[in-house]
């Protein structure tokens, strides 16, 4: 197990090396101006001269690879550099966002999960039933439709037609300290479309895992045996059922950080999501290559995760090598 | 631990976050909604976020800086009245040096005395080469600026420059804090501290900037003790928090503006601007170069429907940078709507109409491309306006799409709907837009106008420092301009607020291009009073 996270994180360096090099040249190569960007109306008045000299203050102009070496050598001792779009350093930037960002998707993975589990395992107990046929259908719907379309219809239901539920931001407009209630209540509707857009993922795992549990010999053994449907439900299906929606947890970290992208856009939550939309269009390589290295190393974790997961539910599986 | 424990861990800590969420809920200071006639707190939506609130790499630089105060301070007849300094500026009988006097009673936020050290540190820093001040160009006059004791500022220009007093409502920094960190990413850009009537209490970037009343502020403290500027993005959504009370005011869309007109709460605000929307018609380009054309689309085109069905009536036609109702605009210079003036000019030319529809001459078709700016829907309204009004004079106009950074490169010989706009001085407009030494430096003069006349009238004009004289100047350029159109000037657009009516009739001033944040109807938040 030791020797399996070692590994991987050995496998991580050149991993995440090349991604950096990816983001660098893909940035270069895209027709948006740093300079534009960061210059905003003003640029559309400024003088040549005074372009330029943004232009070599920012560093823009100098080749690709000389740029990607500077920030690698630098974010090595810790300098992650200064972001160009936010005016502050990047390491200021990702520390005050990242909270949000992770407060929404662990909230919304949770609820995923567990609601996933549920319906899953209520659903495979009668597949075919009516239970199972109305989540089943509401489960291929959500999976087609768009997290940032789901969160639009949530504006629109409970915060425009109810108005029960605020439309977006952390806090209320008016209000500007932080409180544990106010975030509450704004973290509702963001977390909750996040987490219903990953839930069908976790829900058809689960019901398809727990069904094929059920008619395993072990499972038929156990009910000839006279226990419990109870016992034989969450003490034997639900277990091996359960197997296949671990490696799932892993894997939908990527979804997940997408999701999370749109959904933070939508509900203007100041997470670090919308940081990487603004650092993508401006071309702002320091804050664009850090977001980048948390994503990889994120998804990479969430692989790592997974395959411990699994090799610790069930032994037979091992850990590689 | 075991399961029943974690279980027990999980009750209490869930029980435990209801009980704080509720008390956080019920507590009356929480949040004060502007529906419960609070009047020592307003909210208002703007679409615009800035990048930095340090006036040292641009915020603020038309004054209204909330945060901030200038050496001088524009009000509400943009007039310019003395605001760090005690008075107006003393001009040097040659137009180069400008003395200012300052207040010896004002303090920073954080206590510190404020001193002409500040002034040099601010104009300095931003003039610094290593200072990312996209605007800089604006303060390009300026030589030197030094400290004469604690309370004299003089500033000494490389060429007489009438306008000069109006730069100088740009915010001052101070040097204790913000020269003892870098200038460009530096905690003063996201948390400064001025002379201003307000203080910075939050920027949460995206989602809003909140300020509390300055109670030491040297102009008295102001009576709004909260003030809030919600940054919401998209024009609907403003529109629908302003009506759910989640809003004091906000500027939109004039048709959706309309949607409140009878609202009795509300009352709506149409602040005129300099705002101009123009098409560039590029010295180099065959077509659009010619003088007869460039004659012809000005009187083709039909400014008063864009007026009427693009603007919703909100705004005034245009026939140069300086709106009509401005006391520079040259009186005659209007151009009428007359389509069969521009089928005699062009026939005259020799452009003759060819099978399509379209005029040649010499082998030349009168067609080329007219760019606007993805996304914006004023423009691209404007540009196919402009099309269609040309295309009745035989002039074949191809509207385009792009982004800046496809625009840029072409506007040497394709037409741009451009737009800008910038009150305070008729140099300010006139001079970057028609000036041929300007030509095609960044965004100046993007049509590369080239006009020896106008050369010389903008010459005068910003050199002189008697009003006669300026006038004078500011109407050659304009005739001049009737004469050989080398951009056919569209709209003036007029920014449209909603405000509740809590503070009684509020004004606005004539606004620049850049909308929302330092004017609008809060332009002067500080003096609003409730009503009794």
């Amino acid at each position: 197990m030791a020797r399996m996270t070692g590994r991987r994180l050995l496998f991580a360096a050149p991993v995440l090396l090349v991604v950096t090099f990816g983001v660098f040249a893909v940035a270069a190569a895209s027709p948006f101006d740093p300079v534009k960007a960061y210059a905003g109306t003003a640029g559309l008045t400024a003088s040549q001269e005074t372009l330029d000299q943004l232009r070599a203050n920012l560093g823009v102009d100098r080749p690709l690879v000389a740029r990607w070496w500077e920030w690698l050598t630098s974010a090595v001792t810790g300098d992650l550099g200064d972001s160009s779009v936010m005016r502050r350093p990047v390491a200021d930037v990702i520390t005050e966002r990242l909270g949000w960002s992770v407060l929404l998707a662990t909230t919304a993975f949770v609820l995923a999960i567990l609601l996933g589990t549920a319906l899953g395992v209520a659903a495979a107990r009668r597949p075919g039933g009516l239970l199972d046929r109305c989540v089943s259908s509401a489960a291929y719907t959500l999976e087609a439709a768009p997290a940032f379309w789901l969160g639009l219809l949530a504006i629109w239901f409970f915060a425009l037609r109810l108005g029960v539920l605020p439309a977006g931001g952390l806090t209320d407009s008016g209000s500007d300290t932080v409180t544990f209630g106010q975030v509450a209540s704004h973290l509702v509707l963001p977390a909750a479309v996040l987490g219903v857009s990953q839930m069908p993922w976790f829900y058809l795992y689960v019901r398809q895992g727990v069904a094929d549990a059920l008619e395993e010999d072990p499972v038929r053994g156990a009910r000839a045996r006279g226990l419990s449907e109870r016992t034989v439900l969450l003490g034997h299906a639900w277990r091996s059922g359960m197997l296949p929606m671990l490696t799932l947890i892993g894997s939908r970290v990527p979804e997940l950080i997408t999701g999370a992208l749109l959904i933070e856009t939508v509900f203007s939550w100041p997470g670090i999501a919308a940081a990487t939309v603004e650092a993508a269009t401006s071309v702002d390589f320091p804050l664009l290559a850090a977001l980048t290295v948390l994503a990889t190393a994120a998804v990479l974790l969430g692989n790592l995760l997974s395959d411990l997961l699994y090799g610790l539910a069930d032994p037979r599986v091992g850990f590689d090598g | 631990m075991t399961a029943r424990s974690i279980r027990g861990t999980a009750a209490a800590a869930l029980a435990g976050s209801l009980a704080f969420t509720a008390a956080a809920c019920s507590n009356p200071d929480s949040g004060s909604g502007p529906d419960g006639g609070d009047q020592e707190s307003a909210v208002v939506g703007i679409a615009y976020e800035p990048d930095s609130l340090s006036p040292l790499l641009g915020y603020g630089k038309d004054g209204n800086s909330k945060l901030f105060d200038g050496l001088l301070a524009v009000d509400g007849d943009m007039n310019l009245r003395p605001a760090l300094a005690s008075a107006l500026p003393e001009v040097g009988a040659d137009g180069t040096t400008y003395t200012y006097r300052l207040r010896d009673d004002v303090k920073f936020s954080d206590g510190k005395p404020f001193s002409a050290a500040d002034v040099v540190f601010t104009y300095r820093t931003i003039l610094d080469a290593k200072t990312n001040n996209p605007s800089k160009t604006e303060l390009a006059a300026i030589k030197d600026v030094t400290a004469k004791g604690d309370d004299t500022v003089v500033f000494t220009l490389k060429y007489p420059y009438a306008p000069f007093a109006q730069r100088t409502v740009l915010p001052i920094a101070p040097e204790h804090l913000a020269g003892k960190q870098d200038v460009n990413t530096g905690p003063f850009t996201t948390k400064p501290v001025g002379t201003g009537p307000y203080l910075l209490t939050n920027w949460s970037k995206g989602e809003k900037i909140s300020f509390k009343a300055n109670p030491d502020y040297w102009d008295g403290a102001p009576k709004v003790k909260k003030f809030t500027m919600a940054i919401i993005k998209d024009d609907d959504v403003r529109a629908t928090r302003l009506r759910a009370g989640d809003l004091d005011g906000a500027i939109l869309p004039p048709n959706l503006a309309k949607g409140f007109e009878n609202d009795k709460g509300r009352r709506t605000y149409s602040a005129t601007s300099y705002d101009y929307r123009t098409v560039t018609l590029p010295t180099h380009n065959k077509v659009a170069g010619d003088n007869a054309v460039r004659r012809a689309l000005d009187v083709a085109v039909d400014r008063d429907t864009m007026v009427d069905k693009i603007l919703d009536g909100a705004g005034r036609a245009a026939y140069g940078p300086v709106p009509t109702g401005s006391e520079w605009f040259t009186k005659g210079t209007e151009r009428v709507h007359d389509l069969d003036e521009a089928g005699r000019i062009l026939d005259e030319a020799g452009w003759k109409t060819g099978r399509d529809g379209v005029r040649t001459k010499d082998g030349v078709r009168a067609s080329f491309p007219l760019w606007y700016l993805t996304g914006d829907k004023l423009r691209q309204d404007h540009a196919l306006a402009y099309a269609s009004d040309a295309k009745k004079a035989g002039i074949d106009i191809k509207t385009q799409a792009g982004t800046w950074e496809v625009i840029e490169p072409r506007m040497r010989t394709d037409a741009v709907l451009a737009g800008g706009g910038a009150p305070g001085d008729p140099d300010f407009d006139q001079f970057s837009l028609l000036n041929s030494g300007l030509a095609g430096d960044g965004f100046n003069n993007m049509a590369w106008y080239d006009n020896p006349a106008v050369d010389k009238a903008l010459d005068a004009g910003r050199e002189s420092g008697n009003k006669k004289d300026r006038k004078a100047a500011y109407d050659t350029v304009q005739r001049e301009l009737a004469k050989d159109p080398g951009y056919t000037f569209l709209t003036h657009i007029d920014h449209v607020y909603v405000v509740n009516d809590t503070w009684g009739t509020l004004t606005t001033q004539v606004e620049p291009h850049d909308h929302g944040l330092a004017s609008g109807p809060w332009w002067n938040v500080e003096k609003w009073a409730p009503t009794p």
